[in-house]
């Protein structure tokens, strides 16, 4: 069974682009990609497309605009873990044999304001039910109350990824903030100010992946060749009050493990390394809490250790284990199908040593983390 | 209501409820077979209408959908059949509001309809002469 490497990614930066369609963004990010990895018109067998509010056959839009079908072309949708979702396809088929060479991408152009989701029932919108800046805030109170979590670090958090965000050419906001900034802005769901969440927005991002026994080391466009050593999805298993699959009810004990620390699992088994083992993580931080569980369920951290992961310095730039150097959704925005590929992109240009201002230097390894509703978790481990 | 079958409108009020007879769990609203263990036949029953608040906030733009009063309180209400309920809370100040704190079920109005219906709903309030249970509340 042959390995996996990343041949070449691309991207379309995210933000908002009222001129552009969702087929405009693909077209950028794929033809990026595509021309990175050296790959033409027959190059590659079969395409995944990860999207949201898409729509019916975005990925062949895209294509067709390329001159490149013919090949199966399959839209995968796992809300913000769709990108990974679309990896664990694609790695999957070519680790069994079945493709060479595989295009993975995903475009976005989402809504504006709170995400109207087709998950809720009709009664659940009626009724408030269907406030997704709520069970945000709803985990982030759990965090205060059990794991030491102020306001002010959650604050912190977003001051450290727009701060990262900001030697991001490509994140929606390039511009650094502060605590007292952030804490001035409007509550939104307490604990949660309008700081503290991302920007549903635009953008694409594209990967190709291809069987390690056909990329001499050394060669081709990538001046360092990057392994996908892991690709997971995982779903929820039921339980949690809280859980992204966003029941109406659950047990009253915390037992259920996280569909995040499920898929985080299964990715440090099948990469044979553990949480110990990374330099640099992006996750999800939807909004400030989040980044701060996500640290937890990834085992970056023992559980209810976030805050003083955060209060060490651990997390930033600089630190032992830098978490989101790209500026995390907190600073790029979050176009749901695109959301996990932009982490692999910038995961696989930091192995490379590409990312100037914002490089963890030396990085070997690396995770990319999304969760959300469904549940929806994507796990993705990349070496060099 | 704003959906038949998942709360008595009754005096209590009650959650409509299902039990699996072969794991013991609950499930709101009733489910089809028990959700964690897959057993066929859940069966029916009513929540108890007192439990503790575990987690709440407050919306306080209004949401897809949603033609209510705003702001309003989301919060957790843990329930002595071993049930953590997703609901709306009458308080929308989230700094009157204390972990563990005692509260009880509600049916309120939501908005009127089209026909002039006042829309229902479930939800939680602190329950008669409970005082707040202490604790980190607001900020």
């Amino acid at each position: 069974m042959s390995g996996v490497v990343v041949a070449g990614v691309g991207l379309h930066p995210f933000g908002r682009f009222d001129d552009a369609s969702t087929t405009d963004l693909g077209v950028v990010a794929v033809r990026a990609a595509l021309r990175e990895a050296g790959v033409g018109q027959g190059g590659f067998q079969a395409a995944f497309c990860g999207t949201a509010y898409g729509g019916v056959a975005t990925g062949h839009k895209v294509l067709s605009r390329l001159g490149m079908t013919g090949m199966p072309i399959v839209d995968v949708e796992a809300g913000c873990a769709s990108g990974g979702a679309a990896l664990m396809v694609a790695a999957g088929a070519i680790r069994a044999g079945q493709y060479d060479t595989v295009l993975v991408f995903g475009t976005e152009k989402m809504p504006k304001g709170i995400i109207r989701s087709s998950f809720f029932e009709p009664w659940q919108e009626e009724a408030g039910l269907a406030a997704t800046p709520a069970f945000f805030a709803l985990r982030a109170q759990r965090l205060r109350l059990t794991a030491g979590v102020t306001k002010d670090h959650l604050a912190r958090v977003v001051v450290k990824n727009r701060r990262h965000g900001a030697a991001n050419p490509d994140a929606m906001y390039q511009k650094e903030t502060s605590v007292d900034e952030v804490l001035a802005s409007r509550v939104v769901c307490e604990p949660l100010h309008l700081f503290m969440l991302c920007s549903p927005n635009e953008g694409a991002a594209a990967v190709v992946l291809r069987r390690q026994d056909l990329v001499p080391a050394g060669s081709g466009s990538s001046p360092v060749p990057v392994h996908l050593a892991a690709a997971v999805l995982r779903s929820h298993v039921p339980g949690s009050v809280l859980s992204e699959s966003t029941p109406l009810a659950g047990l009253a004990d915390d037992t259920a493990p996280a569909p995040s620390t499920l898929a985080a699992t299964d990715a440090y088994e099948e990469a044979g390394l553990g949480p110990g083992d990374l330099d640099v993580v992006e996750c999800q931080d939807t909004d400030a809490a989040r980044e701060l569980l996500s640290c937890e369920e990834l085992g970056l951290c023992e559980p209810g250790g976030s805050a003083a992961l955060l209060d060490s310095g651990a997390t930033a730039l600089g630190g032992r284990l830098p978490v989101n150097p790209s500026g995390g959704l907190l600073s790029k925005g979050e176009p749901l199908g695109a959301s996990a590929l932009g982490q692999v992109v910038e995961l696989v240009r930091q192995l490379r040593g590409e990312c100037g201002a914002r490089q963890v230097e030396g990085a070997r390894t690396a995770l990319s983390h999304t969760v959300g509703r469904g549940a929806n978790a994507g796990v993705v481990i990349l070496t060099r | 209501m704003v959906r038949p079958g998942l709360f008595t409108d009754a005096d209590p009020p009650a959650l409509l409820a299902s039990r699996c007879a072969a794991c013991g769990s609950h499930h709101f609203p009733r489910a089809d077979a028990c959700t964690y263990c897959a057993a066929e036949g859940p069966e029916p029953v009513e929540l108890s209408a007192r439990g503790t608040l575990w987690s709440w906030t407050a919306v306080t733009a209004p949401p897809p959908g949603y033609e209510g009063e705003i702001p309003f309180g989301v919060g957790v209400v843990e329930l002595p059949e071993g049930v953590r309920v997703i609901t709306r809370l009458t308080e929308s100040d989230p700094g009157a509001l204390a972990e563990g704190q005692e509260m009880e079920l509600r049916v309120v109005p939501l908005h009127r309809d089209a026909e002039g219906n006042d829309v229902v709903t479930y939800a939680f309030s602190p329950a008669a002469g409970s005082a707040p249970a202490g604790g980190a509340a607001g900020s």
